[in-house]
């Protein structure tokens, strides 16, 4: 069948230019420069290193940020530890009554902090407006929850709180993934030093403000800033009893090898190369929505994305005919854009890496789509792509690739989709499309995944735990199970 | 004797009519109602709400006064300001074409009538179509038919094909719409079903609702009858209409069903011949929002003519 394209000189006369809509940011300050929040205050580096935070869609800085060495970290985990005992001191209830105050400066401040997110990361105001600053509130409400319910939780074990935890967030999420890890800590007693990831520190910083107006006790949340170095001594901080790490799989392995043996309690979830799986039966116009949504969320830069499509090849053509039609609709650009949907990549680095894997698609011979779209001459970009014949030894089959890019590969039977699915050293998620119940369960049985989506995609909920597989991790972040890494049990 | 099938019916037969997932249609329906239209952007998508109106008026209480009001204001829905353009159609009862007709004569607006014992469609099929040719013989350019939805839900799909084939016939050259009555299918399944029925028995536009049903036309279905139509072309390189109608008050709603339409069909479908909006209290809040875009202030209800 062939895809017939529409011929666009004809009809210019129809086409429906969207004006730019951009979200307003006067309501919006970021100071010139943040310093490190330990011990509730923002304070001076004892480094005396700065670096500057950058819009990588426009690659101007927005601000300066401390680089904290090991004095800083020394200094955080002190305040850390001080303050710690008299938090999971605290009366439950009382504990409760801060993380739920939490989350509501985080909706009073909602415009505020999604602004601020799509500037420092580039995604997608839509995205940062209706999913991670949400996400995030509810996160503290549904763990504000648990605060005096732990001994309901665990029936005849007697939770106490680990003590202090290191916890680094990536770029992608930055303040979702801050409300993953900080709101389980505190509501089990814990308190908190926080680096998050070089490129978006921001709504970190503001996360700080927060904490402030919300009189939550000095030292119970530190946010530090810097990078992989920074990381590496809040990680082997000899009074880091817990450590709490999402990224990627290289730097996961590298912190496990530094906690092995130090009795420190340690979480993971690191990467991904998640098999969208379609069937014939499959509703399929609504699947294609899910595959766009699974790979060009958020740029792609999710560890979840659905970045290998598997699809029945009685339907290959048709749905991928639709495919393509879908992804020419798809709007490119600023990521402050209120009709964006796909923003900018969050760094060269991540660009860099991108372009590096899609070129050895291209040599390894897989067939590349991108539709036509103008992308911004400053800033870092790349248009959405899809690869047909792929096959599974190819790179972009194999690899994570953390971008818009999305490996498209055939099977003729279930057993075939779930052995292709399974083959990878990740098992973090996996997508099921069919209109058959049973083909469901059967596959989710099958399925070597932490989190199965059915006929739908990128789903998430605090009450829902989140983990992985293999090497995508170990440990559960949201729900009852996500209380559990921050739990001593007796 | 049974005769092993042609290929083209093994096919359709081995195919099926896709599904529909309820959950999943809903939210892209309502993502694109998040999109952002302004300014510039917006004049265009009113202006062109307009040009695809279908004016409506379908009550018992219709005179042919009634009509000759509602011709007037369908020609120049502006009296005000002349760069407003005229609406699509009229659309009324059969027995008041002739008026229509007589007030429409050397304009660009269409006579468009419902028929088949709408809005249930309850009659004998002899009527229908006998109905129909009487419409089309007192001037209709286009004829909304309404489907046999008893037959329809009882599996007798057979039956609401030969109908409207049969009706298609009736009409001759006029432009024939058939309504589905989404609000009465039950499903999007169903509402996929009987697009794919309607077109496939050569419908011109397939169109949601009488107007008499609640719900009648929402984004979401509107979005399954787009994807319908996406496919038949794809498969058939026949391009069929789309008439939403029902509900549709506001003209913000009016520009959500065109980015839908946009981001669906494409700039093909972005014109009268293809889509239309059949309403009777729209078009006054769309001359609201123009002359707000127009002069930059809202003006109250009583600087429109309400007929």
């Amino acid at each position: 069948m062939a895809i017939t394209k529409r011929s666009s000189t004809a009809l210019a006369a129809h086409r429906f230019e969207y004006e730019p809509a951009p979200e307003a940011i006067d309501h919006v300050s970021i100071a010139p420069r943040y310093g490190l929040f330990i011990g509730g205050k923002f304070v001076e580096p004892r480094s005396g290193k700065w670096f500057p935070t950058i819009n990588p869609a426009t690659e101007e800085p927005l601000s300066e940020v401390a680089e904290a060495l090991k004095a800083d970290v020394d200094r955080a985990v002190v305040a850390a530890a001080s303050a710690q005992e008299s938090w999971g001191r605290l009366k439950p209830s009382r504990r409760a009554r801060y993380i739920f105050r939490i989350s509501r400066l985080l909706q009073e401040r909602s415009r505020e902090l999604a602004v601020v997110e799509s500037l420092d990361g580039g995604k997608p105001i839509k995205e940062s407006r209706d999913v991670d600053v949400p996400l995030a509130a509810a996160h503290f409400f549904y763990y504000a929850g648990w605060a005096d319910k732990l001994e309901w939780a665990f029936p005849n074990r007697r939770p106490r709180p680990v003590g202090v935890c290191g916890q680094i967030i990536p770029w992608n999420f930055p303040l979702l993934m801050l409300a993953w890890k900080i709101a389980p800590a505190l509501a089990a007693g814990n308190a908190v030093v926080l680096k998050p990831a070089e490129t978006t520190p921001l709504t970190a910083l503001l996360f700080a403000e927060i904490c402030q107006q919300a009189d939550l006790p000095p030292g119970v949340v530190n946010i530090i800033t810097g990078a992989g170095k920074t990381g590496s001594l809040l990680v082997t901080h000899p009074d880091v009893k817990k450590v709490a790490f999402t990224g990627s799989t290289e730097v996961g392995k590298l912190i496990q090898k530094a906690v092995a043996g130090t009795g420190k309690h340690l979480s993971l979830e690191l990467g991904g190369k998640a098999a969208n799986i379609v069937f014939d039966d499959a509703p399929l116009d609504q699947a294609v929505e899910g595959i766009i949504n699974g790979i060009f969320f958020n740029q792609g830069h999710v560890c979840c994305a659905g970045s290998r499509l598997l699809v029945q090849e009685s339907v290959a053509e048709l749905l991928l005919a639709k495919l393509r039609d879908r992804v020419d609709t798809l709007r490119v650009g600023d990521p402050l854009d209120k009709n964006t949907d796909v923003g900018a990549i969050n760094s060269r680095a991540q660009l860099e890496k991108i372009q590096g894997l899609v070129e050895s698609g291209l040599e390894e011979g897989a067939d590349i789509y991108q539709p036509p779209c103008e992308l911004p001459a400053k800033g870092f970009w790349f248009p959405p792509t899809i690869f047909t014949n792929v096959s599974q030894s190819h790179r972009i089959a194999r690899e994570e690739i953390f971008g818009p890019v999305l490996s498209v590969l055939t099977f003729r039977t279930p057993a075939e989709a779930v052995e292709k699915a399974n083959n990878t050293p990740y098992g973090l998620s996996a997508g099921v499309w069919t209109e058959k119940g049973s083909r469901i369960l059967w596959m989710t049985e099958r399925l070597r995944a932490g989190v199965v989506w059915a006929n739908t995609y990128n789903r998430f909920d605090p009450t829902s735990p989140f983990g992985g597989y293999k090497e995508s991790g170990f440990g559960r972040e949201g729900g009852l199970h996500g209380l559990l890494p921050y739990l001593g049990l007796n | 004797m049974a005769t092993a099938p042609s290929l083209l019916h093994l096919g359709s037969l081995m195919g099926g009519v896709r599904s529909v997932d309820q959950v999943a249609v809903e939210e892209r329906a309502a993502s694109l109602g998040k999109r952002s239209i302004k300014k510039g952007s917006k004049v265009w998508a009113l202006e062109l709400a307009i040009r695809m109106m279908d004016l409506t008026t379908l009550e018992g209480a219709d005179t042919p006064g009634k009509v000759a009001a509602l011709c007037g204001k369908a020609i120049r829905p502006d009296p005000t300001d002349h760069s407003v353009p005229s609406v699509a159609a009229v659309c009324l009862y059969p027995s008041l074409i002739a008026h229509a007709v007589q007030h429409l004569r050397g304009t660009s607006v269409k006579v468009a009538s419902v028929a088949t014992a709408f809005p249930s469609g309850q009659t004998f099929t002899t009527v229908k179509v006998t109905e129909t040719r009487e419409a089309v013989a007192a001037g209709a350019d286009e004829i909304d038919m309404v489907i046999d939805r008893g037959a329809f839900l009882s599996g007798g799909y057979q039956k609401v094909y030969d109908e409207i084939v049969r009706i298609k016939e009736a009409c001759g050259s006029a432009h024939l719409k058939v309504i589905l009555e989404t609000g009465e299918l039950g499903s999007y399944d169903n509402v996929r079903r009987a697009s794919v029925l309607a077109m496939a028995a050569g419908a011109d536009f397939i169109k949601t609702s009488t107007g008499k049903i609640q719900p009648a036309a929402t984004p979401a279905v509107t979005l399954v009858m787009m994807e319908a139509i996406r496919d038949f072309h794809r498969e058939t390189g026949r391009s069929v209409g789309l008439k939403a109608a029902g509900g549709i008050r506001t003209a913000k709603q009016a520009v959500q069903y065109l980015v839908v339409l946009y981001e669906t069909l494409g700039p093909d479908w972005m014109t009268p011949d293809r889509f239309r909006l059949g309403a009777s209290s729209l078009l006054n809040d769309v001359l609201m929002q123009l002359a707000k875009e127009k002069t930059g202030a809202y003006q109250s209800g009583d600087y429109f003519t309400i007929d």
